[in-house]
């Protein structure tokens, strides 16, 4: 598809030592030089550091790659997560460019190689590891490549001898009113297509620019406009370092190590531990009747998404398929038995036969509760219930799916009907909803509500110190947001029962 | 055993099956199987396909069910050799003569037997997937899954040649059978492999889904899995839309639409390169063709940048002359009053809305063409003060979308193993064959006239009755008995075309390799 060989060293093909001498060869490697910001980790490190340096350097790295996934799962915007990521960056892993005087450029520069491939070594080891340490790394030079200055940039990418094609003056007059039309929706700049470098790739190496519509595409080939290269060299950096962890995943069992960086390695990799792990403590609050004939009273606890589910579902008697999984792993969540929630889907559909629905309905409900479906599926009880990350990014709804965050997916219009039936009525609360939802920052308005409905038992609670400012931070899981104000409007229950055991189980 | 579950506990005693024929048409397996969406029970509704279920529920084979496989596979090969060259003319004489197929159902298994035995085109079936005349393992490692007509679903089925596909097929019987990805290794020894990922899908076609139930919403004349001519059209304009995408934008050449039975067509592309894509691929492609976005409760569906990208506008130039004629004159979407606010809400300038509101309120019952015009005519006198010209005729432009554009199931094409209904299959309620549609003469493509099997195999009935003396006549096939000729004439030249194409790129590359240097 593409010149990938540049991971490969050309090199060894051409001196041709037989590989089972090579092994016991000296090595003879070239000093690493750094003449640019941005690092493509095509050459592992060689020279040598101290135990201390390696653990380090690689918790440093942790420290600013777990921050950039939380930015991810928080749904931050680029120029949101550049400014939120500054102050770690230029703590943890500085990096300046060409023209700073700063005498430490070699060392910075140094320090990201290093802990780059230490961290790869770390995190190769499973898929799952090596997917989300490629998805972050990417992140970092996405981030990093945004900031550099153009003419460094342009040198970097030149330096990488991609092989693009030029497209030539006539081809570029000749498409003249295509090429002009994805340049000006995507880059909104007034330039002409004539007064710009185009080069021709095959699609398949901008995928994301494809998916988004922003390239002019003609039998296969995407035409690009210089100006949007970051995409192409990003594409190629993932590409590189997914085929590169593949490699080490298989060259780690025959690492010829000792006992010093094995524990390290170990340890940096169990604490790369993903914020948006889901909801673990599944379980019903203290005191709540779950069970499939009081749902419809839970459902004034419900966030917006699961409450028009369930609306959806008590008015149609029906849910499509991503509305069923959603609203089932929902319940899941706050505790409802597998028994329960059958009968409760039962009941809800009750346009159906009982035929019908043990076909149709009823394995995929045992399924999500890990009940039935391959080994992986039992074991891991099912899957578990969906945070809003996952609701906001993943299975849009389609015509007539009613799943998904309101928030998001709905139009204002919709979405206001929507509160005002949850009883939401201030308008103040409604035009704060409005803006953030124009902001694209649908957990703030989905706890703006949770705010202004539960107002007053929040102040309770901060006033009696039931809960801590640590357990009313943002809400960011439906789970969490029927957890919060069903244990928030039961203030009074709770401290009838237990007042001393609230604050271990409300976390 | 540990677990049973449904599709196992059938694959324990495979060989007692019997297909029960009063399965009221609409074969559903056990929910996970929900896949390829469009050809469920009529109550059933169609949008639930279930990818995300179903790849995370690989079923347990049972270890003796393993066996029972193999042997099946590789105790006859040699007596079938014969018939291999030609499956389709096994000789008639041995069935029953007369199969009366018009009064009985579609899933009688005595009519699947006859239609699989006589009139499936098997042996382009297998070239078609395996992309050269002789057995690779293209058409080996690939997954074939079979929906019993119990509904239990067996997944993971393959088979090393066509014949002994078909044999599987008439020994089980399925109401109708899936093709999913060509794997690593040959999906009946995944159990082997020393862990579960080493078990990967490698290729497979890409695959669109359209379904007429997503366009309910817009479409006046039938809804859930009833459909018409008319509403048909919908699927003419989609078929238009996306068969120019992937050829002028993507090169793609290999191409295939075909009806599924009921309600729905499906696209195969099956160039090399289409079917090598990962999903990140294939996710680009689904996202690059979705323009209409948006749940029931999103308002507006199409918000599209401008200015259009030149694959919209050359959408929109395709879907205009349908949109007067199929969508306004034909559907008459807006022709209540309910129904008009409907187009109301997609319109940006609220003092024209108020003109039209009135203008309209005041003849109940004008048709959709007229309020259509209307909007311009009323714009021009002037009616809004505020009026913005341009955002009046790009929020036409998205309606017009929304109203013709291709309305794509996005989950079949995203996923590399996601599986779809094979062609050439029989729709278990309508009876109708899944049979490849014309692109050249898409217009003409009456999804009502498509052959059942039952009227197919009256017509080799028929046949006989009126040409048996010709001596001639053993020499031809079944199929070409009947209505179906036309329709495996055409896949059999699609096959040779895409094995053309195949056998020439293998020829380059073994002349690359000689001249590299090793």
């Amino acid at each position: 598809m593409i010149r990938q060989e540049f991971g490969r060293p050309e090199a060894k093909r051409a001196r041709a030592v037989d590989h089972r001498k090579k092994q016991h060869a000296a090595p003879t490697y070239q000093d690493n030089t750094y003449p640019y910001r941005l690092n493509f980790y095509t050459t592992p490190p060689t020279a040598d550091i101290t135990l201390e340096q390696f653990e380090q350097w690689a918790i440093d790295r942790l420290r600013v790659l777990a921050e950039l996934e939380a930015c991810a799962f928080r749904n931050k915007s680029p120029a949101e997560t550049a400014a939120h990521m500054k102050p770690l960056l230029d703590k943890y892993l500085p990096i300046e460019a060409n023209s700073s005087s700063s005498t430490q450029k070699t060392e910075q520069r140094r320090k990201d190689h290093y802990s780059h491939f230490i961290l790869r070594l770390a995190f190769a080891s499973t898929e799952d590891l090596r997917r989300r340490f490629a998805r972050v790394e990417t992140a970092l030079f996405r981030m990093r490549m945004a900031s550099d200055d153009k003419s460094e940039r342009e040198a970097f990418v030149e330096s990488l001898g991609l092989d693009w094609e030029r497209v030539t003056d006539k081809e570029r007059k000749m498409l003249r009113d295509e090429l002009a039309a994805t340049s000006a929706a995507t880059f909104g700049a007034k330039i002409a297509p004539e007064e710009e470098t185009w080069c021709k790739v095959d699609w398949e190496r901008v995928p994301e620019l494809v998916e988004q519509r922003k390239v002019y595409l003609r039998a296969g080939k995407a035409y690009v406009p210089s100006r949007e290269q970051q995409s192409m060299v990003i594409t190629e950096f993932t590409n590189h370092l997914d085929k590169a962890l593949e490699m080490t995943a298989r060259a780690l069992p025959r690492l010829d190590e000792d006992d010093r960086l094995t524990p390290i390695l170990n340890h940096l990799s169990k604490n790369f531990i993903t914020p948006d792990a889901g909801y673990a403590s599944s379980g019903a609050p203290e005191g709540a009747e779950i069970s499939a004939r009081n749902i419809d009273n839970l459902s004034v606890h419900f966030p917006a998404c699961m409450s028009n589910l369930h609306k959806s579902l008590r008015r149609d008697a029906h849910l499509k398929h991503y509305g069923r999984l959603q609203y089932t792993l929902f319940l899941k969540g706050i505790g409802l038995s597998l028994d329960e929630c059958l009968v409760f889907w039962r009941t809800s559909f009750h346009k159906v036969t009982d035929d019908t629905f043990n076909k149709e309905y009823r394995y995929n409900v045992r399924h999500v509760y890990g009940d039935v479906g391959g080994d992986a599926n039992r074991r891991g009880g099912g899957y578990s219930p969906f945070s809003c990350q996952k609701i906001l990014t993943e299975h849009p709804p389609g015509p007539g799916e009613a799943h998904g965050c309101p928030y998001r997916h709905f139009n204002l219009e919709n979405l206001t009907t929507l509160l005002q039936s949850m009883g939401v009525s201030d308008r103040s609360v409604l035009q704060g909803v409005k803006e953030d939802k124009e902001k694209q920052k649908f957990h703030l308005a989905c706890n703006r509500v949770f705010e202004y409905v539960h107002q007053k038992e929040i102040k309770r609670a901060k006033d009696e110190g039931v809960m801590t400012a640590a357990q009313l931070e943002t809400i960011v899981h439906p789970n969490e947001y029927f957890k919060r104000s069903y244990i928030l409007k039961n203030l009074d229950k709770k401290k009838e029962q237990a007042p001393s055991d609230v604050k271990m189980e409300a976390s | 055993m540990p677990h049973s579950e449904p599709g196992s506990e059938v694959a324990e005693d495979k060989m007692d099956i019997q297909p029960e024929a009063d399965v009221e048409g609409s074969p559903t397996a056990n929910g996970d199987t929900h896949g390829t969406a469009e050809e469920d029970t009529p109550m059933a509704d169609a949008a639930q396909s279930q990818p995300e279920v179903r790849d995370h529920d690989k079923k347990d084979v049972k270890l003796e069910e393993l066996f029972d496989d193999m042997d099946s596979d590789e105790e006859f090969p040699s007596s079938k050799e014969a018939a291999d060259q030609t499956p389709q003319s096994s000789s008639p004489d041995e069935l029953p003569s007369s199969i009366g197929g018009a009064d009985l159902k579609a899933s009688d298994p005595e009519v699947m037997r006859s239609f699989y035995q006589r009139l499936f085109p098997w042996r382009y079936l297998f070239q078609w997937l395996n992309h050269s005349p002789t057995p690779t393992n293209d058409f080996g490692h690939r997954e074939f899954a079979f929906t019993l007509s119990n509904d239990a679903y067996l997944r993971y089925q393959s088979f090393p040649t066509a014949d002994l596909l078909k044999k599987d097929v008439l020994r089980l019987m399925p109401s109708r059978f899936e093709i999913g990805p060509v794997y690593n290794t040959n999906p009946r020894d995944r159990k082997t492999l020393r862990n579960s990922t080493a078990f990967k899908p490698l290729s497979k076609e890409l695959c669109f889904d359209i379904d007429l139930t997503d366009y309910d919403d817009i479409r006046t004349c039938c809804d859930k899995a009833n459909i018409c001519n008319k509403c048909w059209q919908f699927m003419t304009m989609a078929i238009k839309v996306i068969d120019a995408a992937l050829r002028e934008d993507f090169g793609f050449k290999h191409i295939m639409w075909v009806y599924s039975g009921r309600r729905g067509a499906h696209a195969w592309v099956c160039d090399k390169k289409a079917r090598a894509m990962d999903d990140q691929k294939r996710r680009a492609i689904a996202g690059y063709l979705e323009v209409i976005r948006g749940g029931a409760q999103s308002g507006k569906k199409v918000n599209l940048r401008r200015p259009l990208h030149p694959h919209i506008t050359r959408s929109l130039d395709i879907l205009k002359t349908h949109f007067q004629k199929d969508v306004l004159e034909v559907q008459d979407p807006w022709q209540t009053m309910e129904r008009q606010d409907k187009l109301l809400q997609l319109l940006p300038d609220k003092q024209l809305n108020e003109r039209l509101r009135t203008k309209w309120n005041s003849a109940p019952g004008r048709g959709s063409l007229s309020k259509w015009a209307d909007i311009d005519a009323l714009a021009k006198t002037g009616a809004s003060k505020s009026l913005d010209a341009k955002a009046l005729l790009e929020a036409k432009q998205d309606i017009v979308l929304e109203y013709t554009y291709p309305r794509l199931d996005i989950e079949v094409s995203k996923k590399l193993n996601h599986l779809l209904k094979s062609p050439f299959v029989v729709h278990p309620g309508t009876g109708r064959v899944c049979v490849p549609i014309d692109t050249k003469s898409l217009e003409n493509f009456d999804p009502l006239a498509v052959p059942t099997v039952q009227s197919l195999l009256q017509e080799i009935d028929a046949w006989k009755a009126s040409e048996e003396p010709d001596s001639s006549a053993s020499r031809v096939q079944d199929w070409e008995k009947t209505g179906l000729k036309p329709y495996v004439e055409q896949f059999r030249s699609f096959v040779i075309g895409l094995m053309k194409d195949e056998r020439d790129v293998k020829v380059k590359r073994e002349r690359d390799d000689e001249s590299m240097d090793f």
